[in-house]
């Protein structure tokens, strides 16, 4: 327990070792230290960024395809309805078309007829006239009665 | 130790407790300006230039980025040490001062006191050794390996924080203000009181100075001085001395890690503690 310079030599060394670390050790540390602090909070600043960032695109991609159910909807039905419509007028053309034909062959059939009675109406005639030839060959003159054939004939 | 005769117990304790000094010889008077403890001056600086070196290192390599073990651990400390200061000492720029020298307080001191882990004479031995083949005489070859248990470096690291204190003091009041502080402070304003109150202040300074000085020095020279009584325990080469100097040494030195940290950080704070009322006006 005694004293001695000692106690000013350590006084020295103090001085120095304080000195050596306030010039050489605090600073770089405390400055890493801050340096990663603001790293921190930039990092944690980006991802509650990228949260926000994320959530605001979910809601616009839903409306997004909202929207495009929506008009897929729209179009659907416009189609159904073209569709519908398409098919109405290819019924009616159809149709048309059938009534058409039926009239074509009603007209047809009714000429073709017309032409049968007459031909049939001429054979007749013929045959009347050669009927009533063979018959008035014994008795009647063709040739006086010719007129009366030719009326005859006239309102079979 | 001796090689030509057997040490008694109190030779042996004596010859530990005695310093390596410029004089050769164990001092004689209380106070003698003319001698410096060569072992504690030489321990104290290698373990101060240790402890700096570690901290250089870590601060030399330290990254904003993933820091390493090491480079976490000097972290935590400088943390922990500003965390400290911050709460204690109220002036930004003061801190930037008194912060480090706390760091490097605590880890000085952590390393000194650590001194006392080791075995209490393998460094005696070994300095034994180197002198006596240097042609010195082996009795003389002293050494005291833990600086912390001289009251020199104790009381010099006080007086060095009290020159901190008497620095601020008059930094942050000005010559004027801590004056009037000293003479008004802490009964009243009344002149009557100003002796009174000059008187306080002074015995205040002294107290403050002397404890933080003899605390750390008693603890430590209580540790090494049992240390030493615990190594005559297994000196008395009987069975019972070697069991109970295992057992006992184990139990101090382990109690003894605690001892040493809890001294270093009672310094550090007292010392921040001291400067942060230096900023105080009363």
């Amino acid at each position: 327990m005694n004293l001695n310079a000692t106690l000013v030599g350590q006084i020295a060394v103090f001085a120095v070792l304080a000195w050596f670390t306030m010039k050489f050790v605090w600073p770089p540390i405390t400055r890493a230290l801050d340096e990663r602090a603001q790293k921190i909070q930039e990092g944690l600043a980006a991802a509650d960024k990228a949260k926000a960032d994320l959530s605001l695109a979910e809601k616009r991609a839903m409306d997004e395809l909202r929207q495009a159910r929506e008009s897929a909807g729209d179009m659907r039905s416009a189609a159904e309805r073209q569709a519908t419509g398409l098919l109405d007028e290819a019924r009616a053309e159809a149709a048309r078309i059938v009534a058409a034909a039926r009239e074509a062959a009603e007209k047809e059939a009714g000429v073709a007829m017309q032409h049968a009675k007459d031909s049939l109406r001429e054979q007749v005639a013929v045959l009347a006239v050669v009927g009533a030839e063979k018959i008035l060959r014994r008795e009647i003159n063709a040739d006086n009665h010719k007129e009366l054939l030719a009326n005859l004939k006239q309102e079979l | 130790m001796a090689t030509e005769h057997t040490q008694t117990a109190s030779e042996y304790v004596v010859h530990h407790l005695t310093h390596l000094n410029t004089s050769g010889e164990r001092q004689q008077v209380v106070v003698d300006w003319g001698i410096i403890n060569l072992d504690s001056m030489f321990w104290s600086i290698v373990l101060g230039a240790l402890a700096v070196f570690l901290l250089w290192r870590a601060a030399s390599k330290a990254t904003a980025g993933v820091p390493g073990r090491f480079q976490c651990a000097v972290e935590m400390l400088v943390e922990m040490v500003a965390d400290q200061a911050k709460g204690i000492v109220h002036s930004e720029e003061s801190r930037r001062l008194v912060a480090p020298l706390a760091l490097t307080v605590f880890v000085w001191i952590f390393f000194m006191n650590a001194m006392d882990l080791l075995p209490v004479d393998l460094l005696p031995v070994i300095w034994e050794n180197i002198y006596s083949a240097a042609g010195g005489d082996p009795h003389h070859a002293y050494q005291r390996v833990v600086p912390t248990a001289d009251l020199n470096i104790t009381l010099g690291m006080a007086i060095a924080v009290l020159l901190l204190c008497l620095f601020y003091n008059v930094k942050i009041k000005g010559v004027q203000g801590w004056m009037h502080e000293l003479f008004n402070a802490p009964f009243g304003s009344h002149p009557l009181l100003w002796p009174v109150n000059f008187a306080m202040q002074m015995v205040e300074f002294l107290a403050k100075t002397v404890s933080l000085g003899m605390r750390l020095f008693g603890n430590m020279y209580a540790g090494e001085l049992i240390f030493i009584l615990i190594a005559m325990l297994g000196g008395t080469a009987t069975m019972l001395g070697f069991v109970g100097h295992v057992i006992a040494g184990s139990v101090w030195a382990i109690f003894h890690i605690l001892i040493i940290t809890l001294q270093a950080f009672i310094f550090m704070m007292l010392t921040l503690v001291y400067i942060g009322q230096a900023h105080d006006s009363h």
